[in-house]
């Protein structure tokens, strides 16, 4: 797994995750991105709660935090399953059965896309092109991607998140 | 003797199982006494081969594939560490007429070095374009681009020389080179496997950019649906820097660039250079309006160089070869190669450079083998999802930008998507508006609005609800996004909506015109 992101360490530290994650860059406002990912990494969400307080730090208007993180298809302003499975929309997964193995996968976990399942261990969500444009159909499982899915790798993947 | 054995390290590989595939050569062969050396090298961009694992024997690499982790016993009973036949193998790997017929100049080290070994980068003429770079003055360097011919790699086909001449002609305190790393176009991954797989010549490239221009800054704009890219060119960028490739004082001289990664998330949007801008800046992704061209005013308002992977990647083989060199490849006005990538419906999908002028039909045909479901090609979307569709009689058309572009079709980053005879091509041309709609920026209206109507118009078409009359509309509700949108998100969705109705009208419950097809 690549470390994109470093965990924080939050003991002893301000009681909103997002300061600690704000000061590790240095409250710049062109980091706003970085920063969401960040917390998002961290909380599994980025939380309503959290945006005054990045807001409050950058220096920046609570709109504008918020009109980042709704604008970015990444950042999830509501809780999600443990894990998210991201299912390839895009022209070359089409090309090979991708709308067949997402109507496979929204009845196998009971789900639309954007939805979580019952047992909120799994968010299905759409993304469009991993860049596996020549083995697919291919999906992304949290920052895993996957290529040549068919419905008995996409169950056996399943499988293993439960 | 210790066996080398390389596992590619690319995205493509590490997909369908090649973490595991090493693994498992590594427990066989501490099984079986042999003592292994795993190199984790880049892959040679044979995607239905992968995982592609590689033996090193007298006579040259050896290639076996596709490996799945289950096979490596096997493999190891039949001798393939000493090059031995195998059901999975397929013989010396540079005589495969897949890799023996392109002209791999940006993807040379494809396949064959470890993409973090920067000894590795070292033998194989990498930073010679660089090490001469840091010897000429920044009106050299540009003149030695503009004189390559090198247009831009992203898709617009701008003169990369002119672009880095204005960058060099305005006076700034600071200046900034931006790389262009949001591949999201469906079918295209060349920019991945630059990053993930040769992620030095990247840095080359831009570094040379910087001190061309005079830039100090340099960005590079990745994608977060790219995480092995992204925690490459991390890796990458932090041997560079201690090796004195980056910073500071570059290799003892008074040139200094310094690089950082930036992470995208997942809007498609920010592939257009002004929206990335206003994303590298923390905010929204949203287009701006040209003039002023980002080459005056970008990052932060200050001039800034931005460029595709591909366009940056091409600039070191072109300082330490010379313009002259990389000239002789191409057709009119397109000069150089292009790596193209077959991708969708296609038996031997992947990564194949070939000099401009090379045709549909010999890359789907020759290198593809054809789709991989074995029906017939009925059309093939270029250039991306902002790409129109192409129909299988028209494969004959020499992959050049005024070529295409006279055909009402573009190429684009060089993605080909192949679809085979059960393509609906009504639904195809929906989902290019949906797409566009999701993906808008909605700083212009016809994007924003034109996309939704697009995809509802298309529906009535469908269902037969005033056919014609709606298709007149669908025509000229294309125009207008045609006409007045800002950038290509917009501008350019009407391509794959409006070719497929031509070509393929009969999916939208209309008589194929023989004659009309044929034009």
């Amino acid at each position: 797994m690549p470390k994109n992101t470093t965990i924080l360490d939050f003991r002893g530290k301000a009681a909103d995750p997002a300061t600690v994650v704000c000061e590790r860059h240095g409250n710049r406002p062109d980091a706003l991105l970085e920063i969401l990912h960040d917390l998002q990494h961290q909380v599994g969400h980025v939380p309503e709660t959290s945006l005054p307080v990045i807001a409050k730090a950058l220096n920046l208007s609570r709109a504008e935090v918020y009109g980042v993180a709704s604008f970015y298809h990444d950042f999830h302003l509501k809780p999600v399953g443990k894990h998210v499975i991201k299912i390839c929309r895009a022209e070359a997964c089409q090309a090979m059965g991708a709308r067949e193995l997402q109507a496979m996968a929204e009845k196998f976990l009971k789900v639309r896309l954007g939805e979580t399942t019952a047992d909120r261990r799994i968010t299905l969500e759409a993304t469009y092109c991993l860049g596996l444009c020549a083995s697919s159909p291919a999906i992304m499982v949290d920052e895993r991607p996957l290529a040549r899915i068919d419905a008995k790798a996409f169950k056996a993947v399943v499988a293993g998140l439960r | 003797m210790t066996v080398k054995i390389y596992v590619p390290r690319d995205s493509a590989a590490l997909a369908v199982g090649a973490d595991d595939v090493a693994t498992a050569i590594a427990r066989e062969a501490k099984a079986r006494k042999i003592s292994v050396q795993i190199i984790r090298n880049s892959s040679r961009g044979m995607a239905w081969l992968e995982t592609f694992v590689e033996v090193e024997t007298p006579n040259g690499r050896v290639g076996y594939g596709p490996v799945a982790a289950n096979d490596v016993a096997g493999l190891f009973a039949a001798g393939f560490h000493e090059g031995k036949k195998h059901k999975l193998g397929h013989g010396p790997v540079e005589a495969l007429p897949y890799l023996k017929n392109q002209e791999r100049l940006t993807f040379a080290r494809a396949g064959i070095t470890d993409p973090l070994s920067i000894s590795d980068y070292l033998s194989h003429g990498g930073f010679e374009g660089l090490r001469k770079a840091l010897a000429m003055a920044g009106s050299a360097i540009v003149a030695e681009v503009t004189e390559s011919g090198l247009r831009g790699r992203g898709g617009a086909g701008f003169p990369t020389g002119i672009k880095w001449k204005t960058v060099h002609d305005t006076h700034a305190d600071q200046k900034y080179v931006c790389c262009n790393a949001d591949e999201g176009d469906s079918g295209t991954f060349a920019d991945r496997m630059v990053m993930e797989g040769d992620p030095f010549m990247l840095i080359e490239g831009m570094a040379i950019a910087g001190i061309a221009a005079g830039a100090t800054k340099g960005l590079v704009y990745i994608r977060s649906e790219y995480p092995y890219a992204i925690a490459t060119m991390n890796d990458a960028i932090a041997i560079a820097s201690r090796e004195g490739w980056l910073g500071q004082n570059i290799q003892g001289t008074d040139k200094s660039f310094n690089l950082e990664v930036r992470r995208g998330a997942g809007a498609y949007i920010c592939g257009e250079e002004t929206a990335m801008l206003d994303s590298l800046e923390g905010k929204r992704g949203m287009v701006r309006a040209k003039p002023p061209i980002p080459a005056l005013e970008g990052l932060f308002g200050k001039p800034t160089i931005i460029n595709n992977v591909l366009s940056f990647a091409a600039v070191p083989f072109i300082l330490a070869k010379g313009a002259a060199a990389y000239q002789t490849f191409g057709m009119g006005r397109s000069r150089g190669t292009l790596p193209f990538q077959l991708a969708g419906n296609i038996k031997q999908g992947g990564l194949v450079e070939k000099a401009f002028g090379v045709t549909l039909r010999t890359l789907i045909n020759e290198f593809g083998g054809g789709t991989f479901t074995g029906k017939k090609v009925r059309a093939v979307q270029v250039g991306g999802p902002l790409g129109s569709y192409v129909p299988a009689d028209q494969l004959d058309m020499p992959m050049d930008y005024e070529t295409f572009a006279a055909n009402g079709a573009m190429v684009g980053h060089g993605g080909l998507v192949v679809f085979d005879t059960s393509v609906d091509m009504a639904a195809q041309a929906r989902f290019a508006m949906e797409f566009c709609a999701i993906e808008s920026c909605g700083k212009c209206t016809p994007c924003r609005i034109g996309s939704t109507r697009g995809a509802e118009t298309i529906d009535k078409i469908v269902a037969g609800e005033n056919r014609e009359s709606n298709l007149v509309l669908l025509e000229d509700l294309c125009q207008t996004m045609t006409d007045g949108s800002l950038c290509a998100m917009g501008g350019l969705t009407p391509m794959p909506v409006m070719s497929a109705v031509k070509y393929f009208p009969e999916d939208f419950g209309m008589k194929k015109q023989k004659s009309k097809a044929a034009e």
